[in-house]
């Protein structure tokens, strides 16, 4: 696919929860390598939208397509085979597992998603699996020992690659809040995925981190071949990195554009600030 | 840092020890009283029991309450498998038994599969609703589940003898039988758990939802937890009935009293480790039958002349050992550790380096 053509499209999403919409009609695409950045306040639905697209929830109506593949009714195994892989805004690491344990766990999917398979072949593309019958031969050690050996090597040039790799036998839970959403990230990555889903990736931190994460999600976008699709409160982050913004409140897209424009739209100060006579 | 020995040393280590072990038990089995040899088989039996829940509720973090129930389907199946037409046309004394089961006959290894697998195929049927729960609710309905797998043993009378139980089951379960399939279990388990699979399950007890994301198919791995449980669960039903030779279902035998110990067991090794559960099923196996002593007249402190204490009551001084274990090993015994190769090099080295640099 080529760069700038859309890679994920989100087609009048709707997702209800009872009587509140948290997502409300949402038509936009993420295109081919880019890095997009999603903004609005508290409570505007961005992290619905992400579990919307990553499956964790069905759109109430809609339809979520991704690269060709119509994910809307898939589960978040499958679509985490097709190439879409997320962070969470709480971070979510298997806290007492090791650093490369919870890298290695992302590639699990390697040689166990027999059903992420079966949608690549429906919509004739080439499957992603290692070969069949992956629990026999590695509770049985028929041939495993070399795919243990080559998921490590590969974890561990990953973890050199993002800088953890001489935290690779640490667990989890001991590292520093700002490495911990750097193997966030790490984990991610570890899933091959085609598109990478950041929620708040800089919330909690200083400054300092901030910036080397901005550099880092540049990187990782370059040297992975990835096309980012942010959430962030950090306008700096946002107007930093971002070559594309979409704001969101109360669940619908009211504004989208470059740093610039939205930076100067009136509906989108008003969604921050509120309404001017209301500042006065 | 991340010390390892080659894969290599580590089955040699592993054959040696097994090669030891298997002559310490010879030498046991040889040497020993017969009382001490049933309590040594018994160890061996709990430590299948502990391994298969422990990897149910300790690594996949599924907090099952229905183990008791594929024990027993291992047991029955097993047993009816191994009784003579004769005695069970004997033992069925209100109902006989069906004609399919009386003459169906098989040695031990087949009837013990066969408990195995018929349990297994127990915990998919089970698993496949009740894994769509979580937590307490799970937890409760899976003691449901085992509780109606034993009222229909008490009730399916042409199949079970109902409440009499079956008798004279013949007393199979050695140390070989024993200990082998306890080998079979701790290497299937093992082997499962140090493998991708086994950090996929861990992943899901950990964290569910990431665990999805992350691409796991997190229904279809908890199944496979607990339909491999469930399939030991009914190995070890096959040992236990051969090692009672008498069993019923009655609360207390095959019912959730017995669910309870495993669970005791696996909490007081450690929840999560293997080798925790071992440990927890041999304390748990010894403890209860060494401190049947307190019930005999015994000497206090070599010199007062007690009447021992009223029986049963051992139960109350083995619940005040646990408690006391679990407030210096909150986690149990051994946390979430294990007892390999890597860890006793690493623990070894270290001591070398302390005593050179002391």
């Amino acid at each position: 696919m080529a760069k700038g053509e859309p890679l994920l499209v989100l087609d009048h999403v709707t997702m209800k929860f009872g009587g509140l919409v948290a997502v409300d009609d949402f038509t936009n695409e993420v295109r081919e390598g880019e890095i997009l950045g999603l903004i609005g306040p508290n409570g505007a639905g961005k992290t619905t939208v992400f579990n919307v697209v990553t499956g964790i929830y069905y759109p109430t109506s809609g339809r979520i397509i991704f690269d060709g593949i119509d994910i809307t009714p898939l589960k978040p195994h499958q679509i985490t085979h097709l190439g879409i892989a997320r962070t969470f805004q709480n971070i979510r690491l298997f806290q007492d597992m090791t650093v490369l344990e919870n890298v290695m766990v992302a590639q699990h999917h390697s040689i166990s998603n027999p059903d992420g398979d079966r949608i690549l072949k429906m919509n004739g593309k080439k499957p992603k699996m290692n070969g069949k019958f992956w629990f026999w031969r590695s509770v049985l050690k028929l041939g495993y020992m070399d795919m243990e050996k080559k998921m490590r090597e590969e974890a561990l040039n990953l973890l050199e690659k993002v800088g953890l790799a001489s935290l690779a036998y640490e667990k989890a839970s001991a590292l520093p809040y700002g490495q911990q959403r750097k193997l966030e990230i790490a984990r991610a990555l570890a899933t091959e995925p085609k598109i990478i889903l950041l929620d708040e990736p800089a919330a909690g931190m200083n400054p300092k981190e901030t910036e080397e994460l901005m550099d880092f999600i540049k990187r990782i976008r370059d040297e992975f071949d990835l096309t980012v699709f942010l959430i962030e409160h950090d306008m700096k982050v946002v107007m930093g990195i971002c070559e594309r913004i979409i704001v969101m409140d109360y669940g619908r897209i009211i504004s989208e554009g470059t740093a610039k424009e939205v930076q100067n739209d009136p509906k989108v100060i008003e969604a921050y600030l509120g309404k001017e006579w209301e500042v006065i | 840092m991340d010390r390892r020995l080659s894969t290599k040393t580590k089955v040699i280590l592993t054959l040696l020890v097994i090669i030891v072990v298997a002559f310490l038990l010879h030498l046991a089995d040889k040497h020993m009283d017969a009382y001490k040899l049933r309590i040594l088989n018994l160890i061996a039996i709990y430590g299948i029991m502990a391994l298969s829940l422990n990897l149910i509720n300790g690594i996949t973090g599924i907090f099952s309450l229905g183990h008791a129930g594929f024990i027993l389907i291992g047991a029955y199946t097993a047993a009816l498998l191994t009784l003579s037409p004769e005695q069970k046309e004997m033992s069925f004394i209100i109902q006989p038994i069906v004609p399919w089961l009386a003459h169906l006959h098989t040695n031990f290894l087949f009837a013990t599969l066969a408990g195995g697998l018929l349990a297994a195929f127990a915990a998919f049927l089970v698993g496949w609703p009740v894994l769509r729960l979580s937590g307490d609710y799970l937890a409760i309905a899976s003691l449901g589940f085992a509780e109606v797998i034993r009222v229909v043993a008490l009730n399916a009378i042409s199949i079970t003898n109902g409440p009499l139980g079956l008798k004279a089951i013949p007393e199979y379960t050695n140390v070989w039988w024993a200990y082998g399939w306890l080998l079979v279990t701790l290497l299937f388990i093992g082997s499962l758990v140090s493998s991708s699979y086994g950090r996929a399950l861990k992943a899901i007890r950990e964290d569910r939802i990431a665990a999805e994301e992350m691409g796991i198919n997190v229904f279809k791995h908890q199944l496979l937890s607990f339909v491999v449980g469930g399939f030991f669960a009914g190995v070890s039903g096959s040992l236990y009935a051969h090692w009672l030779t008498t069993i019923d279902p009655r609360l207390t035998t095959l019912g959730p009293m017995l669910t309870f110990y495993i669970l005791i067991m696996i909490v007081l090794g450690g929840l999560g480790s293997i080798s925790g559960s071992l440990i927890g099923a041999a304390l748990f196996a010894i403890l209860v039958e060494w401190l049947r002593n307190l019930e005999e007249p015994f000497k206090l402190f070599g010199v007062i002349q007690t009447n021992g204490l009223p029986k049963g009551s051992r139960i109350l001084v083995i619940s005040a050992i646990f408690v006391a274990i679990m407030i210096f090993w909150q986690r149990g015994i051994m946390g979430r550790n294990e007892i390999t190769w890597d860890n006793l090099y690493r623990w070894f080295s270290r001591l070398r380096r302390g005593e050179k640099n002391g």
